[in-house]
């Protein structure tokens, strides 16, 4: 579903990405962990067009989209939950969720933020509060919800666990599986990578902007070198 | 040791030389304003400039600035009572002086006149609004506990005054607009009173179109005067030129206007923030100066004169006879009157300013509206979520200009004459502070900071310098206290299912 072969891409001088390829099939949850700086935003953001890969081809369903603008890539059935969430503070979760239906017929609106409450129900309580006034968790399931409305196959999650208690964090996963199961293919950027492994098809590990292990999510929770660099801390 | 009204306030010693200190650095800072201001006078004598000096008045103001810094401190220090005492005694005593000559007959008046610290009436009256303030803050003081709200907590009642206020407006708008409605036929509608009106709805009404690009899509623009000089010059040009008439050339004068802002926009939309304020008031100084030379299109600094009113809906004409066709108190029966066409104008820019709120309040909650009040939020993420960026704010760039143009042309039918000289700079910061102070993407706070800003300046303007004195503190106090502007609340406008609660604070 979504090839990324071969890509670099340039900070200025930097090389954030020296040569990265990634593929992710359709139906699966693939995951990329990786220490800070390793790499791993930068690839989610280069899928997106911003920064463009200097280098390499990126191709969704068979098409090209690597010089496209991010717009037109989130157009064809990509959506992002950004890092660090990137919600609208000043406004309410209901406005959140039609911004993040803006690309798709207004039609289905009313299904679409029936589904995203069922997800997180928590949400419809919430539904004329400000974003900003949401605690962490309840962002990031805005988030991910207002990245739902636009109806993506395939979904880019970049740190859905950034900053939140361990229950929440569960809560979160629990969810994108579920969303997985109704059929959105998910790429998941973490840095949590017990839970990144544990429902993930597929999995990447990257360091200094390449990919240096690639395997089942179960394959890499057992492996003795990931569990010593990522899940025995220290 | 004075008992306050307050319990459990920490009253401490008054140490009264820290008291003098602070005083007398308030009075030396007064001096060195005051020396140059206050303390020279230049005079034209023939031959050339006299310098006349007024040292008693500034050691009067000194003294001034003495005794009310003693009182302020007085008053932090929780001892309003002194305060209480001189403050109307202070007021009584200029209260007597600048009403002598009414109470004592003029020759006893006069005399007492002299003890006077100032000559200027206006002045006086300052001190006088001074001292009464500061006795009802010390009665206050004395009681109430008082309470010292931080910064916080005072921004937060704020807010809900502004929340309350917001919700008043749904109130408030309809009955601003009666007032409007009825005003021609009040009994005090005279010309002077109408013109102001006419005045003030014109920067409503720019006000409100530039709200769509300042308020809604968050894209600072300081040189929004120029679209409003297009919309005047494509009129006023069509008019004089090709005998175009009002209604006709309107809406082409809106069109051009807005093509202005699509094409002075699309170089420029890329820039942010404080780059893209510097760039468009370059646009602003551009068109201005270009309007200034190109000297066989637009006339140059001679301007454009002549430009013909507007017709009675191209029906009538009003003026007193019209050699072929209809005039308008002939159509309706009435004796002739001036005022009909300045009635006529304040409707007509009522209803232009009512299109631009209408417009804004229906585009706000449509997709388009809602993607520019994202884009003001967030630009990254509203990237990410499909949106254009470019293009969303041109068509917010396009159609505030678009409005401004609109505006310009019932500006230069208005006037019958325009050049340059009316859009300069100081135009597009006046609109800009409108929209500032209103706060941003409030529609009632525009019309409010109009008339502060515009109606009060004009209404007062017998008041001749103090005027700009009186701009220049409003717009301090409203700083002060409302630096996100006076109506700085933002409700959403999506309420789904209709049965919409208030939010939860539990689940």
């Amino acid at each position: 579903m979504l090839e990324v072969s071969g890509v670099h891409t340039f900070y200025g001088n930097i090389e954030a990405l020296r040569g990265v390829s990634v593929s992710v099939e359709k139906g699966q949850i693939v995951s990329l962990i990786g220490a800070n700086g390793a790499g791993k935003t930068t690839l989610l953001m280069t899928i997106c067009g911003n920064p463009r890969a200097t280098r390499g081809s990126i191709r969704f369903e068979g098409q090209d989209i690597t010089g496209q603008q991010t717009y037109e890539i989130v157009r064809k059935g990509i959506a992002q939950s950004p890092e660090g969430r990137r919600i609208f503070p000043r406004m309410s979760v209901m406005e959140n969720l039609q911004m993040g239906g803006v690309t798709t017929d207004v039609a289905h609106f009313d299904k679409d933020v029936e589904k995203v409450f069922e997800l997180f129900p928590i949400l419809r309580n919430r539904r004329s509060q400000r974003g900003g006034t949401l605690s962490g968790g309840e962002q990031q399931m805005l988030a991910i919800g207002r990245a739902l409305m636009s109806r993506p196959r395939l979904l880019l999650l970049d740190e859905p666990s950034l900053g939140l208690a361990p229950l929440v964090v569960k809560q979160i996963f629990d969810v994108i599986q579920n969303i997985n199961r109704d059929g959105v293919t998910v790429l998941l950027v973490e840095q949590n990578a017990y839970h990144a492994l544990r429902l993930a098809h597929h999995a990447y590990v990257m360091a200094n902007g390449r990919i240096v292990l690639e395997g089942a999510g179960r394959e890499l929770l057992a492996n003795e070198e990931v569990r010593k660099a990522y899940l025995e801390g220290g | 040791m004075a008992v306050s009204a307050a319990e459990g306030i920490d009253i401490r010693p008054l140490n009264l030389a820290a008291m003098v200190r602070e005083a007398s650095i308030t009075a030396l800072v007064v001096f060195a304003l005051a020396i140059g201001l206050v303390g020279f006078e230049t005079l034209d004598v023939p031959g050339g400039v006299a310098i006349r000096t007024r040292f008693a008045d500034v050691a009067v103001v000194m003294a001034l600035a003495f005794v009310g810094r003693i009182a302020l401190i007085l008053l932090r220090e929780h001892r309003p009572r002194p305060v209480l005492i001189v403050a109307p005694i202070l007021t009584a005593i200029m209260l007597v002086l600048l009403l002598s000559e009414t109470i004592f007959g003029s020759e006893s008046g006069a005399a007492l006149k002299r003890f006077m610290p100032f000559h200027d009436p206006v002045v006086l009256w300052g001190v006088v609004a001074v001292t009464v303030i500061l006795a009802v803050r010390a009665a206050y003081a004395q009681t109430h506990v008082s309470s010292s709200l931080t910064l916080e907590e005072r921004d937060a009642r704020m807010d809900r005054i502004g929340a309350g206020v917001q919700r008043a407006a749904r109130l408030l708008g309809p009955l601003l607009l009666g007032a409007a409605i009825v005003l021609p036929f009040m009994p005090f509608a005279d010309r002077r009173v109408l013109d102001i009106g006419v005045l003030v709805l014109m920067y409503v009404m720019l006000g409100w179109g530039l709200n769509i690009v300042v308020g809604l899509a968050g894209l600072l623009d300081l040189g929004y005067v120029a679209f409003y000089a297009v919309g005047a010059y494509s009129f006023a040009l069509l008019a004089t030129q090709f005998d175009v008439s009002f209604w006709v050339a309107l809406p082409f004068a809106g069109l051009m206007a807005g093509t202005a802002g699509v094409l002075l926009g699309f170089p420029v939309l890329r820039l942010r923030g404080d780059y893209l304020a510097i760039v468009t008031l370059g646009f602003g100084e551009m068109i201005r100066v270009i309007l200034l030379n190109w000297y066989s299109f637009t006339g140059g600094p001679d301007g454009v004169s002549g430009i013909p009113r507007p017709s009675f809906f191209g029906l009538a004409e009003f003026s007193r006879s019209v050699p072929d066709g209809t005039a308008f108190h002939e159509m309706f029966g009435l004796e002739y009157a001036s005022i009909h066409r300045i009635i006529f104008l304040f409707y007509l820019i009522l209803a232009m300013a009512l299109v631009v709120n209408v417009f804004t309040m229906r585009i706000r909650k449509l997709p388009i509206g809602r993607a520019w009040e994202a884009l003001r939020e967030d630009e990254t993420a509203c990237r990410s979520l499909g949106i254009n960026p470019r293009n969303t704010k041109l068509t917010a760039f396009g159609i505030g200009a678009m409005f401004a143009g609109f505006a310009g042309s019932f500006f230069a039918t208005r006037q019958g004459f325009i050049s340059p000289e009316s859009f300069t700079f100081i135009e597009s910061a006046v609109i800009l502070a409108i929209v500032v102070l209103g706060g941003f993407g409030s529609q009632i706070g525009v019309v409010i900071a109009a008339v502060v800003l515009i109606g009060l300046p004009e209404f007062f303007r017998d008041l001749q310098q103090y005027r700009m004195l009186a701009f220049g503190m409003a717009m301090v106090l409203i700083m002060l206290w409302r630096p996100a502007g006076l109506l700085a609340h933002r409700e959403p406008t999506l309420r789904l299912f209709g049965r919409d609660k208030k939010p939860e604070t539990n689940s």
